[in-house]
C-alpha cells in the first residue's frame, strides 16, 4: 500500500506546530544571550520549554488521531526560505505519523533527559549553557524531523551535530572532550558531504526537495538515479547514525555529561540515519541495490558494535557499542522496505526507553561513584542503589530481549522480517541477539552483581528524586513500550500512511524458530557471562586478552584505518601544500622579486658618480647620433 | 676658405671634448666645455658668411649669453665646492652618489 | 535626490573633517568618524529600502559628463547585486571604527608610524572609494576607483601594521598594481576596439564581438579580478597583508575590497565578454575548485591564526568565483549573497582574532588554550564565528554555501567540481574547529590566565554582526528579492537564459529565476 496524499493544514494545533520548535528554540536563545543572569533559573527554564514542546506534541498527536487515516499527512507552510534563481524553498512543516513519533520521542525523553539533568549537573557551575545547548539540541532535531523537505533536514541534520559538537566537548577544558567533540563533528560532517550531494541530486531530478513532490514521483525516476541518491543518503545516516564505517566517533563522544550521551548518542540523534531512510522509503523502494547495501550496512554495524560492546570496561563506551549495534538492526530493518520500516521505529522508540534508562542509570552509577566509569571498580551495587539497580535491571532486559519485555518485541520482529527477506541477514541479526545477551549480562553483572572492588574513596548511595523518577519513567516505557507498539500491528497501521505498510503485514508469532533459537542463544550469553563476570572474581586490571579481546578493544581498529588512511596522509599532504605555497607559490613571487633586485643592483654599478664618465657617455651617445644621421643621410 | 674656418672649428672643439673627458680639474674642464662653444660659435658665423645672413651670428649672440650665465653659475658652483672640499676635482663631487 | 553622490560625498567630506581635527584629539577623531560612518549607514539603509527590485535594472543613476573628449562620465548607478555590497560595506565600517578605537596606535612592537586621526580619515576615504566602485557604471570611472582603493589601504597596512608591515604593503600594492595596469589595458583596448567614444558600461555591452578580441579583453579584466579576489595562484599577497595589517584594515580588505574582484567578474567579464566568459569557463571553475580544496588544506597547517584566516578566505573566494562562472541563476544569486555573507562571518573572525590578539600579543596559535575557560563571552563570539567560517545551518553562510554548492550542481557540465567542491564542507570543520580547539579548549595556558574578557565596545561590535549572520542565515529572502532580477539579468546578458531543467519536470510551485 502506498503511503496517503500530504495535505496542508492551516489551523489547530497542527498549524501552530512550529511551536514544537520555537520553544526550545527561544529558550536556548534566552539562556545564551542573558547568559549569567540566568543561572539561578536557567535549568528550570530549559526543562520547562523541553515539556511545553512536548505537551503541543501531545496535543498534536491527539488532533492527528482525529483525522481519517487517508488524512494523517499534514503540512504547514511557514515561510518562504530560500528563493535563489531556480532554486526554491518554502519552509513547512509535515506533521505525519512518522514525525509525530519521533517528535513524542524526541520531546518525551528529551524532557525526562532535562529533569535528570537538573540533578546531575547540580554541582557543575556551567548548568545554565548545559540546558542552553539541551535545548538547541531539541529544536535541531525537530526542525531535522518536522521538515516538510530535504533542505529543511539538512538544517536540522547538521544542527544536532552542531548540538552535539557543543555538548561532547561541553567540558573543553579536557583535552580529551575538545577533540572528541571535533572528531564527531568532522566525521559527521563526512556523512554531511554525502547528504548534501544527496540532496543535490534530488534537486537536480526532481527540481525540488519538498517531500510532497519527490517522494510522490520517485517511481518515475530512473533506477540508477534512485540507486545514486539512495547511496548518498546512506553515506549520511552512516554519519549520524555512527554506522559502518564511519562509527569512529561515537565511542569517543562518551567523553561528554551521561545525560548527553541517553539523549543524543543514543536516544534520539544517532537515530536520525533510519528516519531518513524510512522517509525515503519511495526512494529506496526504486532502488534495490541501494536497500541491499543499506541492509548489508546495517548487519555489519550490528555485529560490530556488538563485539566492541563485549570488550569495553568502561560502561559508556560498552553501551555505546550497543548502541552502534541496535542501531545496525534497525537500519537493517528500514533497508528492508515497506516489511520493516515499522519495526525499524518501532524498535527505535523501544530503544529510546530502555537505552535511555540505561544511559541514565550509568550516569547514577557514575555520579555515586565519584565520576569513575571502569567497571572493573564497581561490582556489588545492588544493594546500595536499589533504584539504580532496578531501573536499569529492566532497560537490560528489554535489550536482550526476555519476553514480554520491549525488546524481545520488537527485536523479533526485526528478526522476523529479515529471515523474510533474507535468511542470511536474519541468522545475522540473530547471532547478533545471542552477542547482547552476552555484552549485556557482562555490564550488568560487572556493576551491580559479585565483589565490591570501589576505590577507596569512593561511598556510593542512591541517586536524589530528581534522578530517579525518569529513570522510573523510563523503564516503565522499556518493560511495556514494545508490546504495545508491536501487539495487534497498532503501531505499523498506525505509520502506514506515512511509509505505507507491505501486501501481506506481517504478524507478530511469539513463538517460531528463529524467536526460540534467538532466547536460547542469549540465555546462553548470559549464563557465559554470570559465571565470568559474577561468580568469578573480576581482575581490577583488565587481562592482555586473546587477538579478538585487543581487537574489539581497539575498536576493531576503526581509529587505527583512520589514522592512516585519513589523518596521516592529511597531515603529509597539509605540511607539503603549506610548504609548496610558502617556497612554491610564494617562491616565484619573491624570486621574481629578487631577481628584478638582483638586476637593478647590478645595473646601479653603471653609475659610478665620476663626472667624466657620464661626459664620455654623453660624447659617446652624441656620436652616434651623428653617425646615424650621416649613415642615414648618405643612402 | 669656409672649409678652413669649419676644420678649425672641429679641431677646437676636439680639443674641448677630449679636456673634458681627460681633466679632473673643474676649472680646466669648465674652460674646455667654453671651448667647445666658441667651436660651435665659429661654425655658425662661418656658415652665416658663407650664406650671407644674419642667423648663424645671431646663434651665435645666443650662445655667448648663454654661456655667460652658464659661467656664472657654473664658476659659484666650483668656488662652493672648493670652499667645502678644499678641492677642485670633479671626482670628489660625489655627494650625489648614495 | 543624488543618493549615490551623497553616500560617497558623506565619507569623503568626514574624511577631510576627521583629517583636521587637532592630532592631540583623538577622541573626537574616532567620535567624529564613527558619527559619519553611522551618517552614511542610515543614508544607505534609507535608499536601499527605496530600491525596487521589479524596476529598472540600474537604479538611483546619475550621470555627469568628466573628461568629454574621451566619452568619459562621472556615472554611478545600483542594481541588486551592487546595492548589497554597498550595504555590506556601509554596515561594516562603522562596526570596524568601534574595532579599531585603540587598535590605530599599534601594538608596542610595532608602534604607528602616523596619527591615530590619520587612520580614521584613510577608514572614511576608503568607504567612499568602496561605496564608488560599487557604484560606477562608467567603466574608466570603475578603473580610477579599482586603483584609489589601494592607496588608503597601502597606507593603513604600511603605517598600522605588524612588525612586517612594509613587506606586506608594497607586496600588497604590487601585485594590485600589476592587475590594475593589466586591467588599464584592456579598458583602453575596449574603449578603442569598440570605437563608440564612451566609456558607459551600458553602451559597452556587446559592443565586441569577435571572440579573439573579446578573450584578450576578458584575459585583461579577469586576471585583475583573480588578484583581487585572489584565486589560486594569485593569492600570496593575501596571508601576508592580512596577518600584518590591523585587524579593522584586514575585515576592510578581505570583507569588502576583495569582493570588487568577483562582483567584476560578474559584472565586466560575464556581460563585457560573454563568449570569451563560456570560452574561459572550465578554466575559472578549475582554479576556483583548486582554490577551495588548495586553501583549506593550507589553512589547516598554519600556524598563525590571521593567516590561518585569511587563507580560509581563499578557499571562499573560490565558492564565490565557482558560483559567478557556474553560469546558472542559482549559483548566480548564491554567490552574490555569498560575497556578503562572507564579508560578515569573515569580518567577525578578524575582528575577535583582533580581540584576542590584542590581549595576547601574539598571532600564533600555539601561545593560546583554554581560552574557553578564562573568557567565556570572548570564546563563544570566537566560536560562533568559526562556526559561521564553516558554514553550519541556521547562520548566513550556510544559505549561500549550499545555494552556490547546489546552483554548480545543477549545471551538469561541472558536476565533478560541484562534488569537489562540496567536499570543501569537510574540510572547513577541520580547520575551523581545530583552531578553536587549539584556542579555546584544554586547560587554561600560562599567558591565557591573565586575559580579560570583552569590554562594553566590543561586545557592541560583535552584536551587530552576530545578529546580521543569524538574521540572513534564518531569513534570507529579502536579499535574494533584490539580488535574484539582477543576476538573471546579468546571465541573460551572458547567453544564459535558463538553468538546465531537471530530469523529472515535477510541475511544481518554481522560485524567482523563471
Amino acid at each position: 500500500m502506498q503511503p496517503a496524499e500530504i495535505i496542508t493544514e492551516t489551523g489547530g494545533v497542527i498549524g501552530a506546530s512550529w511551536l514544537m520548535i520555537a520553544l526550545p528554540a527561544v529558550g536556548a536563545a534566552i539562556l545564551l544571550l542573558f547568559g549569567r543572569l540566568t543561572d539561578r533559573w536557567g535549568h528550570l527554564l530549559g526543562t520547562a520549554m523541553s515539556l511545553a514542546s512536548f505537551a503541543v506534541a501531545v496535543l498534536a498527536f491527539v488532533e492527528l488521531l482525529g483525522f481519517d487515516e487517508a488524512e494523517r499527512r499534514r503540512q504547514v507552510m511557514l515561510y518562504d526560505f530560500l528563493p535563489a534563481g531556480s532554486f526554491h524553498v518554502e519552509m513547512g512543516l509535515l506533521i505525519d505519523p512518522l514525525s509525530i513519533s519521533f517528535a513524542l520521542l524526541i520531546t518525551g525523553v528529551g524532557s525526562l533527559i532535562h529533569i535528570y539533568s537538573i540533578g546531575y549537573m547540580a554541582h557543575d557551575e556551567k548548568r545554565r549553557k548545559f540546558f542552553a545547548y539541551l535545548n538547541l539540541f531539541v529544536a535541531a532535531m525537530l526542525v531535522l524531523v518536522l521538515a516538510d523537505n530535504y533542505l529543511g533536514l539538512y538544517i536540522g541534520w547538521e544542527g544536532v551535530g552542531l548540538a552535539s559538537y557543543l555538548l561532547i566537548g561541553f567540558w573543553q577544558h579536557k583535552p580529551s572532550a575538545a577533540t572528541a567533540a571535533k572528531k564527531a563533528f568532522v566525521v559527521n560532517r563526512v556523512g554531511d558531504f554525502g547528504l548534501a550531494l544527496g540532496i543535490f541530486t534530488i534537486f537536480t531530478t526532481f527540481g525540488t526537495v519538498a517531500y510532497k513532490d519527490v517522494l510522490a514521483n520517485a517511481g518515475a525516476a530512473e533506477q540508477v538515479t534512485l540507486t545514486v541518491i539512495g547511496l548518498l543518503l546512506l553515506l549520511g545516516a552512516c554519519g549520524k547514525s555512527a554506522q559502518l564505517p564511519l562509527q569512529s566517533w561515537l565511542l569517543d563522544a562518551m567523553e561528554g555529561p551521561t545525560p548527553v550521551s541517553a539523549l543524543i548518542h543514543a536516544a534520539t540523534m544517532v537515530t536520525a540515519g533510519v528516519y531518513l531512510i524510512t522517509r525515503s522509503g519511495a526512494i529506496y523502494e526504486g532502488a534495490p541495490t541501494a536497500q541491499l547495501v543499506v541492509t548489508i550496512v546495517g548487519a555489519a554495524t550490528l555485529i560490530a558494535g556488538a563485539i566492541i560492546g563485549c570488550a569495553k570496561d568502561d560502561i559508556k563506551k560498552a553501551l555505546a557499542g550497543s548502541t552502534m549495534s541496535q542501531i545496525g538492526y534497525m537500519v537493517l530493518a528500514a533497508g528492508l522496505g515497506p516489511i520493516g520500516y515499522a519495526f525499524a521505529i518501532a524498535h527505535l522508540i523501544a530503544h529510546g526507553f530502555f537505552k535511555a534508562a540505561m544511559f541514565l542509570g550509568a550516569g547514577s552509577v557514575m555520579h555515586a561513584m565519584n565520576d569513575e566509569v571502569d567497571m572493573r571498580r564497581y561490582g556489588g551495587l545492588r544493594t546500595v542503589m536499589p533504584i539504580t539497580f532496578a531501573t536499569f535491571g529492566l532497560g537490560y532486559l528489554a535489550i536482550i530481549g526476555i519476553p514480554p519485555l520491549s525488546g524481545w518485541f520488537t527485536k523479533d520482529s526485526i528478526i522476523e522480517a529479515a529471515m523474510h527477506v533474507s535468511p542470511v541477514l536474519g541468522w545475522v541479526a540473530v547471532i547478533g541477539a545471542g552477542i547482547t545477551g552476552f555484552y549485556m549480562s557482562r555490564v550488568m553483572f560487572m556493576t551491580f552483581f559479585g565483589e565490591k572492588r570501589w576505590a577507596s574513596d569512593a561511598h556510593p548511595h542512591e541517586s536524589p528524586k530528581v534522578m530517579t523518577w525518569p529513570l522510573i519513567l523510563l523503564s516503565v516505557g522499556s518493560v511495556l513500550g514494545g508490546g504495545l507498539l508491536i501487539a495487534g500491528g497498532t503501531f505499523a497501521e498506525f505509520l502506514r500512511p506515512a511509509v505505507g505498510a507491505p501486501e501481506e503485514p506481517l504478524a507478530f508469532h511469539p513463538v517460531s524458530v528463529p524467536g526460540i533459537v534467538t532466547i536460547v542463544l542469549v540465555l546462553a550469553g548470559a549464563a557465559y557471562a554470570w559465571t565470568k563476570y559474577a561468580k568469578s572474581p573480576v581482575p581490577e586490571v583488565a587481562p592482555r586478552g586473546s587477538f579478538l579481546t585487543t581487537f574489539a578493544r581497539r575498536d576493531l581498529y576503526g581509529d587505527a584505518l583512520n589514522e592512516s588512511l585519513f589523518m596521516r596522509p592529511g597531515q603529509w599532504l597539509t605540511r607539503l601544500a603549506v610548504f609548496f605555497d610558502n617556497r612554491g607559490v610564494d617562491g616565484i613571487v619573491n624570486g621574481l622579486a629578487a631577481a628584478i633586485g638582483g638586476t637593478s643592483g647590478r645595473l646601479r654599478r653603471i653609475q659610478t658618480g665620476f663626472v667624466r664618465s657620464y661626459a664620455l657617455s654623453v660624447f659617446l651617445g652624441a656620436a652616434a647620433v651623428v653617425g646615424a644621421l650621416l649613415a642615414v643621410g648618405s643612402f | 676658405m669656409t672649409t678652413h674656418y669649419l676644420v678649425l672649428s672641429a679641431l677646437l672643439f676636439a680639443i674641448g671634448a677630449i679636456g673634458v673627458l681627460v681633466r679632473r680639474n673643474a676649472i680646466v674642464v669648465f674652460m674646455c666645455v667654453e671651448l667647445m662653444l666658441n667651436a660651435c660659435n665659429l661654425a655658425f658665423v662661418t656658415f652665416a658668411r658663407q650664406h650671407g645672413n644674419l642667423d648663424g651670428q645671431i646663434i651665435a649672440f645666443f650662445v655667448m649669453v648663454v654661456a655667460a650665465a652658464e659661467v656664472v653659475v657654473g664658476l659659484a658652483i666650483i668656488v662652493t665646492m672648493f670652499r667645502t672640499r678644499r678641492s677642485a676635482s670633479v671626482d670628489d663631487a660625489n655627494l650625489l652618489k648614495n | 535626490m543624488p543618493w549615490l553622490s551623497t553616500l560617497m560625498a558623506v565619507p569623503a567630506v568626514g574624511a577631510v573633517a576627521v583629517a583636521a581635527v587637532p592630532k592631540r584629539n583623538e577622541t573626537l577623531a574616532k567620535q567624529l568618524t564613527f558619527a559619519v560612518s553611522l551618517v552614511v549607514l542610515a543614508l544607505a539603509a534609507v535608499m536601499a529600502a527605496q530600491f525596487n527590485p521589479g524596476g529598472d535594472r540600474l537604479q538611483f543613476t546619475e550621470t555627469y559628463s568628466w573628461i568629454p573628449s574621451f566619452g568619459i562620465h562621472f556615472a554611478l548607478g545600483v542594481d541588486g547585486v551592487a546595492l548589497v555590497l554597498i550595504l555590506l560595506s556601509a554596515l561594516l565600517v562603522p562596526i570596524v571604527v568601534l574595532a579599531s578605537w585603540n587598535e590605530a596606535a599599534g601594538t608596542p612592537e610595532a608602534p604607528a608610524k602616523r596619527s591615530v586621526k590619520t587612520y580614521f580619515a584613510l577608514i572614511l576615504v576608503l568607504e567612499a572609494m568602496m561605496i564608488g566602485v560599487f557604484a560606477a557604471t562608467d567603466v574608466f570611472l570603475f578603473y580610477v576607483f579599482f586603483e584609489a582603493m589601494l592607496i588608503p589601504m597601502y597606507f593603513m597596512i604600511g603605517s598600522y601594521g605588524g612588525a612586517q608591515r612594509s613587506y606586506a604593503a608594497v607586496k600588497f600594492l604590487l601585485y594590485s598594481l600589476l592587475g590594475g595596469l593589466l586591467m588599464l589595458v584592456a579598458v583602453i583596448g575596449l574603449y578603442v576596439i569598440a570605437g563608440k567614444n564612451t566609456f558607459l558600461h551600458t553602451e559597452l555591452i556587446g559592443a565586441i564581438t569577435d571572440p579573439g578580441v573579446q578573450r584578450w579583453l576578458f584575459l585583461g579584466f579577469f586576471i585583475a579580478f583573480a588578484i583581487k579576489a585572489p584565486l589560486v595562484p594569485f593569492h600570496t599577497w593575501l596571508p601576508d597583508s592580512a596577518a600584518q595589517a590591523p585587524a579593522g584594515a584586514a575585515v576592510l580588505l578581505v570583507g569588502v575590497l576583495d569582493k570588487v574582484g568577483t562582483y567584476g567578474m560578474l559584472r565586466f567579464c560575464l556581460e563585457l565578454f560573454p563568449d570569451a566568459s563560456r570560452f574561459f569557463t572550465p578554466l575559472v571553475i578549475t582554479l576556483a575548485v583548486i582554490g577551495i580544496i588548495y586553501g583549506a588544506i593550507v589553512a589547516i597547517g598554519q600556524t598563525d591564526i590571521k593567516r590561518l584566516i585569511a587563507y580560509t578566505s581563499i578557499s571562499h573566494f573560490g565558492f564565490i568565483a565557482m558560483g559567478v562562472f557556474a553560469m546558472t541563476t542559482t549559483a548566480g544569486a548564491g554567490a552574490t549573497l555569498y560575497m556578503v555573507n562572507h564579508g560578515f562571518a569573515t569580518g567577525a573572525l578578524f575582528l575577535v582574532a583582533g580581540f584576542l590578539i590584542q590581549r595576547r600579543g601574539s598571532q600564533y596559535i600555539s601561545d593560546y588554550g583554554g581560552v574557553q575557560k578564562v573568557t567565556p563571552v570572548l570564546a563563544g563570539s570566537f566560536l560562533f564565528a568559526c562556526l559561521a567560517g564553516t558554514a553550519v545551518p541556521g547562520l548566513a553562510t550556510f544559505v549561500s554555501e549550499f545555494t552556490v554548492l547546489i546552483g554548480t550542481f545543477q549545471n551538469r557540465t561541472y558536476l565533478v567540481a560541484a562534488v569537489i567542491a562540496t567536499f570543501g564542507v569537510v574540510l572547513s570543520a577541520i580547520y575551523m574547529l581545530w583552531l578553536y580547539q587549539r584556542v579555546a579548549g584544554g586547560p587554561p595556558s600560562e599567558g591565557v590566565k591573565s586575559l580579560g574578557e570583552l569590554n562594553g565596545r566590543e561586545k557592541w561590535v560583535m552584536a551587530p554582526l552576530i545578529a546580521v549572520i543569524l538574521a540572513l542565515g534564518v531569513y534570507p529572502k529579502p536579499l535574494f528579492d533584490v539580488i535574484n532580477p539582477s543576476v538573471t539579468q546579468t546571465l541573460s546578458i551572458a547567453g544564459v537564459t535558463q538553468d538546465p531543467e531537471p530530469t523529472l519536470n515535477v510541475a511544481v510551485q518554481r522560485g524567482a529565476g523563471q
